[in-house]
């Protein structure tokens, strides 16, 4: 109901915006403004800005780059664009037939609406949703590096049981990337000098001594697309997300897992974590140990065990440890029979 | 006298549902007024203390910004605590915004930006600086409770009677029973979090008058408090909440972005709104949290013979919010020993306000638990435990009910719920992977009636209007006065318009304790019944008239007609009546009021029964509530259609507070921590699944003229201990926090 006026008085939060035409243009700009910002679906960086977490000095549109072909298929597999939808992506058929899982966990992240904005790079980019992350007045070392953590003896339910440090127990968000972590995909990144891939579990990192840190991506690099490998599980897959409600919730821990089978043999094996650490949680241990084993609830609670060693449980999220080794273990019955599986990656 | 009854009792929807879902209906924050400025309130970031200083220079001077108020410039207003008390103000000594540098809670409101539009004031309120000097705080409950004390009496304690007296020797009844249970029960806070946000918008008449478009629950009251404060004359001061988005108590009590706004309006003799935003929905009215001990006992033929309720409340560090938690019991249950107790421990937060049930759904949650408890110890049915100590009249007052259906709620409930069916064996009940559960609650809420006027006339048109200052919150008290006042003339609903929303039309009290209804409905039917009066003797003393041969209550009013009941020949229209009355307008204004002198001899209730079907899965342990039916007996109903709704909505509020909503504090920090509807979980869709509810009949001619008690608290009584039974049911565990997390249920198997 507010009325705009628009006038050259009007300088608060004053920000640039640029509508670059290619991914070169793109990064000279974030390289020459100080202060810039990358926005492409925008779903979780007009939040961080609202809240005052961030105050860009220019955004730079990536929406107008190129390379918007949702998803392709290239001779190592499949391509997804980074500046694709979430939505379009779950619902193309490539992936719907041939990577159902990754489709699954798409859409059991955020809403209809967040998913019709958000990209498929801003959804490995998207920051934690640490209570104290959130609130500016608040101590945090992921947001101002040395004030502290007091999630560490405060309110940590939702918070990291795995790859935690002194400094940081935030969780990444994503149910995208776990399924992504669980598929081996690998992401395409545009740099300075020249373009790298690297694989998907190489790509977010664990707090350490850096918690502002949240991936290995360089200032001045864009995601350009990931890729995923031909072998997508289609037969024997599924995702599980638990959370504290059935829609629009953060998972407090989910499961990607894929498998491959000859009889009641595992020939190969994928289960990623989500909601229990700074990155989507892969062991290559547990799956080796899957390998040429019978699928019975014994062998993936074994695999869980593997998977869940050295988790450290805090205050309000102790039970996230004895839930996670329970949720492998159902999911990879719900892989085993995916026609049981129910909407909305619930439980069944 | 007679009428047609055509419009009560008929599931009419909403008179302005189309107004509000296209967006024609203007809330607070809504209207258009010329010249309007914007405020934009900064709060404290810190918990306890005092400001040092308040540094507003750079804000000031920022363009666009008009005025900054903060302690140290604020204009003068009523220095007396009487003076900014208004009618639900508990003892104590109210907030007064800007009063001084002292900090008392996280977020408390400390100055006011105020611009040439939203955004300016929102950016230069980031500009102020403040320096604080902090003090140690304590906002923890359980951490607390060792000082918890008695609540100061003030003139609220007339709504809210401290607890019963107690009976008998409890002591010694539950040392000698063979059955009993003892339990400890821990509340989280919940706060109202209505959709539609704390708004103000105050047009400047001139000469100190005010227009105040203001969310509120109550237009009389906030239109006093601000006469009051700023040292108006009241009829100086109008103010107007035709529409609400919801307030679920919060409304209750005029909150700080009136006061500041109508501050601001004041000074600058200017236009302005104060939109609060969502964060800012946390820094004022919440649920308090509570701990709470009960002790029942019963005989081994299963009849309770002992009852003790203690519950300790929070509230803030200047005023006694007080619920009632502990009184309920033995108004459900006969017990010869007795013994309750309700404290308060104040802590460094803001005042809690009363939310929808406000101490019944606290309370009775922990009583129907334990009620269950005691039931299992006994291995009795839960039903049947509860129709074996089931009061005709009430225990604790030992006078009759004007009315109670409960029982029919229990036998209607049970039937459509399918209750036989139930194994009464832990964990029996499954279907796959998934535990089934299947539980059963009473619920108790007061009937209350408050004194209201209404004023009735007959337009020129020879159409019926009435009016009265109450507010609709949404629960469609505008299609239901209607219905009454329909009625009572035996008119449509088209030709009848009710006029509300506004503290100019007759008195009114806010909006709550389900007693509107009640209070104006009653109102409107003794108004009406004193205009058919005025128009038949203006009638008779026509010349000529037909009708002065026939007595008063021989004459009938019908589809706009004045009529000899039996002659239905003999008659004049309400048009020709006014046309006979010089074209004039035909009014009276009368007062309705609770018959207090008879209603003493009575105890006054609704009822509820709840049953809860849950599915909980066998290793994840997540909880769904899978089914529910609410069997409600609270009098007529005059709208099948918005009561419906007034119960399903508590519905979907049971399932929130038993297992979603939470307002998560960090007593280091001291403060909200998830001010914000995505983390604040309240139920999506997927969590709402098959809920059902059924009105019982209850005829009550004491209680007032129209039969009616109320239904906006009584479906947030029961449920949320049904569901909490029913998951005992599904898995032999008990939980004693709300809300209950699925989590606790894995501990069993944690080494």
């Amino acid at each position: 109901m507010q009325s705009w006026k628009y006038t050259e008085d009007y300088h608060m939060n004053n920000f640039d915006y640029f509508k670059p035409k290619g991914i070169e243009a793109a990064r000279e700009l974030i390289v020459s403004i100080p202060n810039a910002a990358f926005v492409a679906g925008g779903t979780n960086l007009i939040d961080l800005w609202k809240y005052n977490l961030t105050n860009p000095s220019a955004l730079i549109d990536l929406n107008h780059t190129g390379n918007n072909i949702t998803v392709q298929e290239i001779d190592s597999g499949v391509r997804l664009s980074a500046f694709a939808t979430n939505a379009s992506t779950a619902y193309h058929p490539l992936i719907e037939n041939r990577y159902p899982l990754l489709a699954k966990a798409i859409l059991a992240g955020a809403s209809g609406q967040i998913r019709n904005m958000a990209t498929n790079g801003g959804n490995l980019l998207q920051r934690t949703r640490c209570y104290y992350f959130y609130d500016p007045d608040s101590p945090c070392n992921k947001r101002n590096p040395g004030s502290g953590c007091p999630a560490i003896d405060g309110y940590n339910r939702m918070h990291a049981i795995l790859g935690t440090s002194k400094h940081c127990i935030a969780v990444f968000p994503s149910d995208m990337c776990v399924a992504l972590a669980a598929l081996d995909a690998r992401v395409n990144i545009a740099g300075q000098k020249s373009s790298r891939c690297v694989p998907f579990t190489d790509f977010h990192r664990l707090p350490e001594d850096t918690p502002e840190l949240d991936n290995t991506l360089g200032h001045g690099e864009i995601i350009t697309s990931i890729d995923l490998p031909h072998k997508g599980f289609a037969s024997n897959y599924s995702y599980l997300k638990i959370r504290d409600r059935n829609s629009y919730a953060f998972a407090l821990v989910s499961v990607a897992t894929g498998l491959e089978l000859e009889g009641s043999i595992i020939k190969d094996a994928r289960i990623a974590l989500g909601g229990v650490a700074h990155k989507p949680w892969r062991i290559r241990e547990a799956e080796d140990f899957l390998r040429e084993k019978q699928a019975t609830e014994k062998t993936f609670e074994s695999a869980a065990a593997i998977i869940l060693s050295g988790a450290q449980g805090f205050k309000f999220n102790k039970f996230k440890i004895e839930l996670a080794k329970r949720a492998i273990v159902r999911n990879a019955a719900m892989a085993l029979n995916p026609s049981i599986q129910k909407p909305g990656a619930q439980p069944s | 006298m007679t009428q047609d009854n055509n419009a009560v009792g008929k599931p009419l929807s909403r008179l302005e549902g189309k107004a509000k879902v296209t967006g024609e209906a203007a809330y607070a924050g809504d209207y258009q007024v010329p010249n309007l400025l914007y405020g934009y309130v900064v709060n404290s970031t810190i918990t306890k203390g005092k400001i040092v200083s308040i540094d507003v220079s750079d804000a000031k001077s920022y363009n666009g910004v008009i005025a900054i108020f903060t302690h140290e410039n604020r204009p003068d207003y009523a220095s007396l605590d009487l003076k900014h008390a208004d009618m639900d103000a508990p003892p104590g000594k109210v907030f007064k915004p800007l009063q001084n540098g002292d900090i008392k809670f996280h977020g408390q409101p400390i100055a006011l930006v105020v611009a040439t539009d939203f955004e300016t004031a929102r950016y230069a309120s980031t500009l102020v600086k403040i320096k604080y000097e902090e003090q140690p705080f304590e906002t923890d409950l359980e951490k607390n409770l060792g000082r918890a004390r008695e609540p100061k009496k003030g003139l609220a304690t007339a709504l809210k009677p401290p607890p019963p007296k107690p009976k008998g020797d409890f002591e010694k009844a539950y040392e000698q029973s063979p059955f009993k249970v003892s339990t400890e029960f821990i509340h989280g806070t919940e706060h109202h979090n209505p959709i539609e946000l704390f708004a103000t918008t105050v047009v400047y008449e001139g000469d100190g008058k005010l227009t105040i478009y203001d969310k509120t629950q109550g237009t009389v009251n906030n239109q006093v408090y601000v006469a009051n404060v700023f040292g108006l004359h009241y009829k100086d001061v109008r103010v107007l909440a035709p529409y609400v988005g919801g307030a679920f108590g919060s409304g209750l009590r005029p909150q700080y972005q009136l006061f500041l706004c109508a501050m601001a309006a004041l000074e600058l003799k200017r236009n302005v709104r104060l939109t609060l935003e969502r964060k800012q929905m946390f820094s004022f009215s919440h649920r308090p949290q509570a701990h709470q001990i009960l002790k029942f006992s019963a005989d081994k033929e299963g009849m309770v013979t002992g009852l003790s309720h203690a519950a300790i409340g929070e509230t803030s560090l200047y005023e006694d919010n007080i619920e009632i938690v502990s009184s309920w019991s033995n108004r459900l249950y006969p017990a010869e020993n007795t013994h309750f107790e309700y404290k308060l421990v104040p802590l460094c937060l803001h005042s809690p306000i009363d939310m929808r049930a406000p101490g019944g759904s606290t309370g009775m949650h922990a009583i129907e638990c334990t009620m269950d408890e005691l039931a299992f110890k006994l291995n009795v049915d839960p039903l049947e435990f509860r129709l074996r100590n089931y009061a005709e009249m009430d225990p604790e007052s030992e006078k009759p009910f004007t009315s109670k259906a409960l029982r029919e709620c229990y036998i209607k409930g049970a039937e459509k719920f399918g209750w036989h069916q139930r194994n009464p064996i832990p964990g029996s009940m499954s279907k796959g992977n998934k535990l089934i559960g299947y539980g059963m609650a009473s619920g108790i809420w007061d009937a209350y009636q408050f004194p209201a006027r209404v004023e009735a006339s007959i337009s020129s048109q020879g159409k019926l209007l009435i009016s009265n200052a109450t507010t609709d919150i949404g629960t469609g008290t505008l299609t239901v006065m209607t219905q009454i006042a329909a009625d009572e003339f035996g008119l449509s609903i088209q030709d009848v318009s009710f006029v509300y929303g506004d503290s100019k039309q007759p008195f009114s009290m806010f909006q709550g304790g389900s007693a509107i209804t009640a209070s104006t409905g009653v109102a409107i039917v003794v108004a009406a019944k004193a205009l058919k009066k005025k128009l038949i003797k203006k009638v008779k003393a026509l010349a000529n008239s037909p009708f002065h041969v026939f007595q008063d209550d021989a004459i009938v009013f019908r589809g706009g007609k004045m009529m000899v009941k039996h002659e239905p020949s003999v008659s004049i229209s309400l048009e020709e009546i006014i046309v006979a009355n010089k074209g004039r307008a035909i009014k009276t204004t009368n007062m309705g009021k609770p018959h207090l002198l008879k209603l003493r001899k009575y105890s006054k209730a609704t009822h509820s029964a709840a049953f809860v079907e849950v599915e909980i899965d066998r290793e994840l342990k997540t909880i769904n509530v899978t089914r529910a039916v609410t069997a409600v007996a609270a009098g007529k109903i005059i709208n099948p259609k918005t009561a419906r709704s007034q119960i399903l909505g508590s519905m979907v509020w049971s399932l929130s507070k038993a297992l979603r909503e939470e307002t998560i504090l960090d007593s280091t920090l001291g403060k909200y921590m998830n001010p914000n509807l995505a983390e604040y979980h309240i139920p999506v869709h997927a969590d709402v699944h098959d809920f059902d509810v059924v009105f019982v009949e209850e005829k009550d001619e004491l209680i007032n003229e129209l039969g009616v008690k109320g239904v906006g608290e009584i479906g947030l009584i029961a449920m949320p201990a049904a569901i909490t039974n029913a998951i005992f049911h599904a898995t032999g565990k008990r939980i004693y926090k709300l809300p209950i997390h699925f989590d606790e249920l894995l501990k069993d198997r944690i080494a």
